[in-house]
């Protein structure tokens, strides 16, 4: 393994995030701070508990859900894309390097950085809600895994996408519809017993309600189908990363 | 000598099904600098990339080192270094930040030192913390020169590298060329230039059509296809040719002013004692001569294009 050609990837792509500090870290912030502002005041008004937790503090599990996937997706995707679109793709393909090390490098850094923002959101969530974590270990290991798994995911999306508009499909077509539809600013107990039934299919409400127990011990499914949830998730994504490993594809002519 | 590169009946087929590359035989030689000649796609690109590691080759082998390149890429690339033809860059970084990423990428620990050496041969010291969008073309060329140099290989492929370079820089890049070969790394360019081949390269190849139609000496080449020309500065103009001279090679130029007989250096007699002899028969007095040789450019528009314009090589119909 090409120990030096993953450091210097990471390197690379975590300089690119300070360069661009404002819109990689700023501006999810100033997202995430408007949804407390605006759904936990104007909401949580009229909805003062969900399962006997105050609404304001209910939502912070899954508005960091939201930022973790939608960051790590496009983070990684948008790393290994933006060789391919600008042509110095030709280094990484002429460079003793295998996918292992290419994988390390842009995974690595995208879920860094979204690791990152993930607790930089939970940190500004602590000025709008009073925090108690009850599991801070399963916690973190929800964030690792989650922007891992997303970050491969993404980083799949870059090597398949050839434009932009197939590169941002995914993230906003898919991703975000899902987080808002997995229970993040509500309890799937509200719905009714269809629509209940329709949220079990939604990948994104185990990783929520996941999270949500590392919160606050209490959850709309036992934590250890999350853990099931995202583990396979990652399997998954491995699988598919070895897959485009083995074909060279969409990249060596 | 064993062959650093090592290429072997290599066809490359492109995936619409277009073959650029025909069966090509190719060994090159530590320490010499090859250059490849040819028109635009006739497959140049695609050769470097193949060896490379940017495309597949879709049948034969290569080995860089006596290694083949795809069992054993790792230690195959990081000898090469390669200069591509596109100014591809990364338009946010500066070069400082770029040059040490390609080191780090082929495997080689940090070295700020020689990474300001590099940084300093190409003529970019200054330019290090700028922003790779604010240099100019022939600037960028030179960053991907220093990116290529950034792990010290022993091969160096420089596609086109006096593309957008003005003429005392593609001096000064000759000479690091020159340089680089002295410390005994082995170039394989293209060009278009010939003047540039002529004036670096130990070794010509001439690719067409994705057939390497020949590799020589550069010597030898030039003195196998060369031609000399004998010419004869008269006193008086000639309306037209005498007779007697109408057996050999020879025009009338510049209005009657010079004579100019063509012959062969290969040949067991060039003839031009003949020639003179004949000269003074019909009283022809000239005032000086001069000889001159085909360039590479002659030999080069000679190989690649018949009289008529066609290509040489036969194009499958
Ligand atoms: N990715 C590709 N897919 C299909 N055909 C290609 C591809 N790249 C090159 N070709 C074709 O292969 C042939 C050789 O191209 P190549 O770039 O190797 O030529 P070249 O000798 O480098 O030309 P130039 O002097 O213009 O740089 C051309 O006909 C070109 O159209
Ligand atoms: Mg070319």
């Amino acid at each position: 393994m090409n120990l030096h050609a993953v450091n210097a990837i990471y390197r690379f792509e975590m300089a690119r995030t300070r360069r661009t500090l404002l819109q990689s870290v700023v501006a999810p912030v100033i997202t995430t701070s408007l949804y407390f502002v605006v759904f936990g005041a104007a909401i949580g008004s009229r909805i003062s508990q969900v399962d006997g937790i105050g609404y304001g503090a209910f939502i912070v599990p899954g508005l960091i859900m939201l930022s973790l996937l939608t960051q790590s997706i496009s983070n990684a995707a948008f790393g290994i894309y933006f060789p391919k679109f600008t042509g110095t793709i030709y280094e990484l393909l002429s460079a003793p390097v295998s996918m292992i090390e290419v994988v390390l490098g842009y995974v690595g850094a995208a879920a860094t950085k979204a690791l990152v923002l993930g607790l930089i959101i939970l940190g500004t969530a602590t000025f709008f809600v009073d925090l108690h974590i009850q599991h801070p270990l399963v916690m973190l290991m929800f964030l690792v895994l989650t922007a891992i798994s997303f970050s491969l995911f993404g980083f799949i999306i870059g090597i398949w996408a050839d434009n932009f508009e197939k590169l941002q499909m995914i993230p906003l077509l898919v991703v975000t519809p899902l987080v808002f539809l997995g229970g993040t600013f509500y309890s799937v107990s509200m719905l009714s017993p269809v629509w209940q039934a329709v949220t079990l299919f939604n990948p994104v409400f185990y990783l929520v309600s996941g999270l949500r127990w590392s919160f606050y011990g209490q959850s709309d499914v036992s934590v250890w189908i999350s853990i099931g949830i995202i583990l396979f998730f990652l399997t998954a994504c491995l699988g598919a990363v070895a897959w485009i490993f083995k074909t060279g594809y969409h990249l060596r002519n | 000598m064993e062959p650093i590169v090592s290429i072997k009946n290599l066809n490359k087929t492109y995936k619409g099904g277009f073959q650029a590359l025909k069966n090509i035989n190719l060994d090159i030689y530590p320490g010499e600098i090859i250059a490849l000649l040819g028109p635009n796609g006739a497959g140049k690109t695609t050769l470097i990339s193949t060896i490379c590691g940017i495309a597949q080759a879709s049948s034969g082998s290569i080995t860089v080192d006596g290694k083949d390149i795809q069992k054993d890429f790792r230690a195959t690339r990081s000898l090469i270094g390669l200069v591509p033809q596109e100014l591809t860059t990364d338009a946010f970084e500066t070069p400082w930040v770029t040059v040490s990423f390609s080191r780090g990428l082929f495997g080689k620990a940090k070295d700020p030192a020689y990474i300001e050496k590099v940084l300093k041969d190409v003529s970019l010291w200054d330019k290090r913390d700028n922003m790779i969008r604010t240099l100019s073309g022939g600037m960028k060329r030179r960053l991907l020169i220093a990116k290529a140099l950034s792990h010290e290989p022993r091969i160096l492929f420089l596609d086109e590298p006096s593309a957008g370079v003005d003429v005392e820089l593609r001096r000064e890049m000759w000479q690091l060329v020159h340089k680089l070969r002295e410390s005994g790394v082995t170039i394989i360019l293209t060009t278009h230039y010939i003047e540039e081949a002529e004036e670096m390269a130990d070794r010509i190849g001439v690719i067409a059509d994705g057939e390497l139609i020949l590799v020589e000496d550069k010597k030898s080449l030039m003195q196998k296809l060369g031609k000399k020309q004998l010419l004869l500065e008269l006193k008086q103009p000639l309306a037209v040719l005498p007779e007697a001279l109408k057996e050999f090679e020879i025009e009338l130029k510049d209005e009657g002013y010079t004579l100019v007989y063509t012959f062969d250096t290969q040949a067991e007699r060039t003839g031009i004692t003949t020639v003179l002899d004949a000269l003074r028969q019909a009283q022809i007095n000239f005032r000086d001569l001069s000889t001159t040789q085909s360039s590479l450019e002659d030999i080069f528009v000679r190989l690649v294009k018949k009289d008529d314009g066609e290509s040489l090589v036969e194009k499958p119909s």
